[in-house]
């Protein structure tokens, strides 16, 4: 399957940005993989849904995934810009208790450079 | 002394009922009564009761003037002094001599030395006393939970572990066993020509001679159902059955129908059990037919009556332990408030009906109201006619579930969804399109999987077709475990069904020989946070 998911990492005060553009299915995993990887070193990873407009099951998993082993190497995952029904998919997932959502990139990095600090 | 406990040759002690006691030690040789150990019954209104009681000290039996069954039974048993054992004011046994070795007559001495050792003995006997009842509760108790135990067990082997689904209908059952489990039944049969044979009945009694009658008549149900097909025939073949077998005093109340789900016919007899109802359009009706019920007499015919059950109709059967519950006030809950509740319920699958009517009982009796009977609500909907808004296939292939979304939302673009509602049934049609395709279909191009939008006043509902066998029920599927899947414990996969469940206001599926369906609904009416 064609992967229709780009992704472009920004870093900056301890913060890697994963901003996502497409869909999240199950040709995401090598794009979120390879995101990931470029991302090592920072303390908190954020991902940034804002520019995607389908997020299935397979994708879910790779979320998981992705956010299995960011505990595993102590690094705290939030999320931004997922739409309403992707926020209420994150919550009876449960996937909100372990990484916190934010409306937006600006309001995610006040949040976690305040409870950083 | 030892003439004493020599000639001391009877205590007496109370057993578990009160005033009545009993001998418990060897009768003297002397006595003709045959009893040996079953002992000396006083009757409560035996005036010697009273005359022990007050007593202080030993008391000659020969000196007694009383009218006394009991006196005359001492006498004839040749006892000669009786030392009354009382503790807190109550007559608990006698400690009852003969006459002495030496053939002289108790000293005072004697006499002292026995009431020494009543006066000890007394409350030693009331505690060996107690603990014998004690011993004996917990005796009974632990056999009525174990026999209570028995008696839900075959209650809940033989009831039917899912019910059907048939395309077009939606049925939901529900039993609630009381503490004391009842003989309430259900049970679905599967007949020729794709019928339905459809059972509710209710054993008179409780406990395990009720459950056993109710696995009885439901094993005699079943042969007949399949041989005979006529409802009243059915009810007359099992009642002739159950005639010469049942236990005295002990009856079965029971409904059977017969339905075509393609023509909403159905035809049905009743063994004198709880009319079923019926809800239309927010009225609700009777469906009456006569007949003794099972068990009490051979020979009975039952009527036989037919009903046609119209697209949007919902059919009840119950069991009077909804019907005879009490109020605090001991006011029964009754048909017409049953009625009342179930037009008031509206539309909905059976189970929405089943959760409204459990819901409405429990205001009713007060939440703290231990449950007086068994429970047992049957619901059978037949779906509103629907108008068809696309029929459509795609090719089993991976991602292809973006294009049956895309073709489910613009057959729907007219309805007014509400935009949230949109975006769940979008999710719900992608997962359940991707199960079709990959575990469904296997992705084999060949099998196309089969999509169809309907909608009525009520609801909309996607309906998903595949070559496969399904994969279990999919309402009961266990939720993912993300805790074990975040632990590495658990694949990370496994969220499709789960992602379903969540999305829709129904989930319903169903499958014949080669194809498998999965029917998505939505309420308008309801607003999903």
């Amino acid at each position: 399957m064609a992967t229709t998911l780009e992704a472009r990492v920004r870093r900056g005060d301890g913060i890697a940005t994963v901003a996502l553009a497409g869909d999240v299915d199950g040709g995401a995993r090598e794009v979120l993989d390879a995101a990931y990887t470029e991302a090592a070193g920072a303390a908190t990873l954020l991902l940034d849904f804002g520019d995607v407009a389908y997020i299935n099951s397979t994708g879910i998993a790779l979320i998981v995934g992705l956010l299995g082993r960011a505990r595993a190497d102590g690094v705290a995952v939030a999320a931004c810009g997922l739409s309403d029904h992707y926020r209420q998919i994150f919550e009876i997932t449960r996937l909100s208790d372990f990484m916190s959502i934010h409306a937006d990139e600006r309001s995610a990095r006040a949040a976690t450079q305040g409870g950083a600090r | 002394m030892s003439t004493i406990t020599h000639s001391l040759r009877r205590v007496i002690f109370r057993s578990g009922a009160p005033r009545t006691v009993a001998v418990a030690d060897e009768a003297p040789a002397a006595a003709t009564q045959p009893q040996q150990r079953g002992g000396l019954e006083i009757a409560p209104n035996d005036p010697i009761i009273g005359y022990f009681q007050s007593a202080v000290g030993a008391v000659d039996i020969d000196g007694l003037e009383l009218d006394s069954p009991a006196l005359d039974e001492l006498r004839a048993a040749g006892v000669k002094l009786v030392v009354p054992l009382v503790t807190q004011g109550e007559l608990i046994g006698l400690l009852n001599l003969g006459p002495r070795l030496s053939e002289q007559d108790y000293s005072g001495e004697d006499r002292r030395l026995l009431e020494t050792l009543a006066a000890q003995a007394a409350p030693a006997v009331r505690v060996g006393q107690l603990v014998r009842e004690q011993q004996a509760e917990v005796r009974s108790r632990e056999r009525l939970d174990a026999e209570l135990a028995v008696a839900r067990l075959i209650q809940q082997n033989f009831l039917p572990r899912q019910v059907p689904q048939m395309q077009g209908w939606a049925v939901a059952a529900d039993y609630r066993p009381a503490r004391e489990v009842g003989g309430d039944f259900y049970d679905f049969i599967d007949l020729p020509d794709g019928r339905l044979g459809i059972v509710i009945g209710d054993v008179t009694d409780k406990g395990v001679p009720a459950a056993l009658v109710m696995a009885a008549t439901r094993s005699v149900l079943r042969a007949s159902a399949q041989r005979l097909i006529e409802p009243g025939a059915v009810l007359e073949r099992v009642n002739e059955h159950l005639c010469p077998d049942i236990p005295e005093n002990m009856f079965v109340t029971c409904l059977y129908g017969v339905l075509e789900p393609a023509s909403g016919r159905l035809v049905f007899a009743n063994a004198g059990h709880n009319l079923p109802l019926v809800a239309l359009h927010g009225a609700t009706s009777e469906l009456r037919a006569r007949g003794m019920p099972l068990g009490l007499m051979t020979g009975m015919s039952y009527e036989e009556t037919e009903a046609r059950l119209q697209p949007g109709a919902q059919l009840l059967l119950y069991s009077d332990g909804i019907t005879e519950a009490h109020d605090p006030g001991r006011e029964m809950f009754g048909g017409p408030r049953l009625a009342a509740a179930m037009a008031e319920a509206g539309g909905g699958d059976g189970g929405r009906l089943i959760s409204a009517l459990l819901e409405r009982l429990r205001a009713f009796t007060a939440a703290a109201a231990e449950q007086e009977d068994d429970i047992t609500l049957v619901a059978i909907r037949r779906m509103p006619a629907a108008a068809e808004l696309a029929d459509f296939r795609l090719e089993s292939a991976p991602g292809n579930e973006r294009e049956a979304i895309a073709r489910v939302e613009l057959a729907l673009a007219g309805e007014g969804l509400e935009p949230a509602q949109m975006e769940q049934l979008k999710t719900a049609v992608a997962e359940a399109t991707m199960n079709a395709m990959e575990h469904g279909n296997g992705f084999d191009p060949e099998r196309p999987v089969r999509l169809r939008v309907l909608a009525s006043a009520a609801e909309v509902r996607v309906c998903i077709s595949d070559h496969g066998l399904g994969q279990g029920d999919l309402r009961t599927a266990p939720p993912p475990d993300l805790d074990a899947k975040l632990a590495g414990q658990q694949t990370p996969r496994g969220w499709g069904l789960f992602l379903i469940r969540n999305m829709v206001d129904e989930l319903h599926e169903h499958g014949d020989d080669d194809t498998h369906t999965v029917e998505l609904v939505l309420h308008r009416d309801a607003r999903r946070h």
